[in-house]
């Protein structure tokens, strides 16, 4: 087996996840490479979900009984452990929403009901990039169209790159937001956010940043990236589906308004009209996700006792291999950085002019998950002139040998299409 | 091995050797994708009366749905509309059988080559891909009928 510097005991980490021992299509062995779509999940989340379920479930913030104040407690217990993992100031500065594409609404809508000196409207600029998500684009379109506002954004070096070689250009004195993702769901680019933030905060603009596919990877500190606010969702992290967090600075959360009106968010209320409670409550209205919040707890104690510095570089190890492998394969075209440096364990890529739903089609056959299509990043298949990209993406539990099979896989492919 | 049963020998032969492939006059033109997996094509008929004189195309995506874009241009091309639309149908219906269908003689008789794709019926991801070209060629046509206003691009 291929030992490499820096790996997790992978044999010791695979036993808290039930799921990777799965055998598919008649005694194929599973090997789980769409860890970017979503992570599996280990059993101490697993069992932390179930025993909320059986002993606490009730909902929060409202009764006076036993459960109700177990469940509350959870509940609140686990946006400490989200506090904490993210080094946030303070704790009431986690919001928690159902996943990360709530959260980037959530933002937009803040900025578009706020009042100066926040709001957005005709005369101000908003900044995105080529590579974001769809969920870092379409709200951000929509707050254009409602409000008059120019969405403008960075493009993309041929190497996989945000092209920032006209920053001042892009980000002026009009922009009153930039938002963008810290790493890349389809490219695996990690961004480099400290020049970015300089010159938004230069010209005082509020930035926002997707850590969809960084906070399950690395340590995220929100007081390091100097950001103003910070989304990402708890099921590529060992979380359940259904939770996500927002993070935002104390002194905004105090003054934008709130999204969504309802329950839970409320101080008083008359027929005439409201008052609200501070952040966080001010922006969950309703009954929040419990479970899953209390899920995402669990799931945040299991990164933290494996140490997100040690999985870093168990993926860093892995993705230089998984490079230097890939590039073995003849026709395959790496869509993205082609070395492990300032890049995540995500490798998107093209194999010849074979489909990737044929790609991916053929080795879901042999038991190997990948991702095929466009990643919900349209935007980055039309920059490099493709119609969809294979993508495989590990996590702490990735071996080695599942890379070894991809790259068998993908010859098999070969040879059934060639 | 299972997948054999969704490429069959037909299916690869006809996205190796696409027939009718490349734009030509029409009557209709449409344009239609697959969101979920970037398949596209653009598609024009063009009809002699009740014939079908020519169903011409372009597009790209996954052998699935080139390879059922060269079927339906074998098959339709010179056939009656009503004939076409039996052929449209039956197809559509061997696809949203869940890979549960048992096509029989008269089935295969109405398709042809078209039959190959049963087994792709069993993989509700691609079944997407093997309608494509089949919904943009219905939509093209009641388009060149003047039945409908054009533009869908769905």
């Amino acid at each position: 087996m291929t030992q490499l510097p820096g790996l997790l005991d992978t044999e010791a980490i695979r036993k808290d996840f039930p799921i990777l021992d799965r055998v598919v299509h008649d005694g194929q062995r599973l090997v789980y490479l769409d860890n970017a779509a979503t992570s599996q999940k280990p059993r101490q989340v697993l069992d932390v979900l179930n025993d909320y379920y059986e002993r606490s479930n009730a909902n929060v913030h409202r009764g006076v009984h036993v459960l109700a104040e177990e469940a509350t407690a959870l509940y609140e217990g686990a946006r400490d452990k989200v506090a904490a993992f993210i080094n946030a100031p303070s704790r009431d500065e986690v919001i928690f929403t159902k996943n990360a594409s709530e959260s980037l609404n959530l933002v937009a809508n803040m900025l578009g009901w706020a009042d100066e000196p926040y709001r957005v409207d005709q005369d101000t600029e908003i900044v995105i990039t080529e590579m974001e998500h769809h969920s870092n684009i379409v709200p951000w379109q929509l707050l254009s169209q409602r409000t008059g506002a120019k969405l403008k954004w960075f493009g993309l070096t041929d190497d996989g790159r945000l092209d920032l070689s006209e920053m001042e250009r892009v980000i002026t004195e009009k922009t009153k937001v930039v938002s963008f993702v810290l790493v890349s769901n389809i490219l695996g680019t990690v961004n480099p956010v400290e020049a970015i933030v300089r010159r938004a905060q230069d010209v005082g603009a509020l930035v926002v940043i997707d850590a969809s596919q960084a906070a399950p990877h690395m340590t995220l500190d929100v007081q390091a990236l100097q950001a103003d606010f910070v989304a990402f969702t708890g099921h590529k992290m060992c979380g359940p589906t259904g939770i996500g967090v927002l993070w935002g600075r104390q002194e905004l959360l105090e003054d934008l308004p709130p999204f969504l009106g309802g329950g839970e968010m409320i101080e008083t209320v008359s027929m005439h009209s409201s008052t609200y409670a501070p952040a966080p409550h001010k922006f969950e209205a309703g009954t929040p996700p419990i479970a899953q919040a209390v899920g995402l707890g669990a799931a945040v104690d299991y990164l933290t006792s494996i140490g997100m510095d040690n999985i870093t570089r168990h993926e860093h190890a892995l993705t230089h291999y998984a490079v230097g492998r890939l590039l073995e394969v003849p026709d395959l075209r790496i869509i993205g950085p082609t070395t492990a440096d300032e890049r995540g364990a995500t490798i998107s890529f093209t194999l010849g002019d074979i489909h990737p739903h044929d790609v991916g089609q053929v080795l879901d056959e042999q038991g190997i998950a990948v991702r095929v299509g466009h990643h919900c990043a349209r935007p980055v298949c039309l920059r490099y002139g493709i119609p969809a990209t294979t993508r495989a993406s590990f996590y702490l539990y990735s071996t080695p040998a599942e890379v070894d099979a991809l790259v068998e896989g993908l010859e098999h492919v070969r040879n059934f299409f060639g | 091995m299972k997948l054999d049963s969704m490429y069959q020998d037909v299916i690869l032969d006809h996205y190796k050797n696409p027939h009718g492939r490349g734009l030509r006059n029409g009557d209709a033109e449409v344009h239609h994708t697959n969101p979920t997996c970037g398949d596209e094509i653009t598609l024009r008929v063009r009809l002699d009366g009740d014939t079908i004189e020519d169903v011409s195309y372009e597009g790209q995506g996954c052998s699935i749905s080139q390879a059922s874009a060269s079927v339906l241009n074998e098959l339709l091309v010179g056939k009656e509309l009503a004939e076409a639309r039996r052929i449209q149908e039956t197809f559509l219906e061997l696809m949203q059988s869940k890979g549960r269908a048992e096509p029989d003689d008269a089935m295969e008789e109405v398709l042809e080559d078209a039959i190959a794709f049963a087994g792709v019926s069993k993989y509700p991801a691609r079944v997407k891909c093997a309608l494509l070209s089949w919904m943009a060629w219905k939509d093209a046509t009641a388009q060149a009928l003047g039945e409908t206003a054009g533009g869908k691009t769905a």
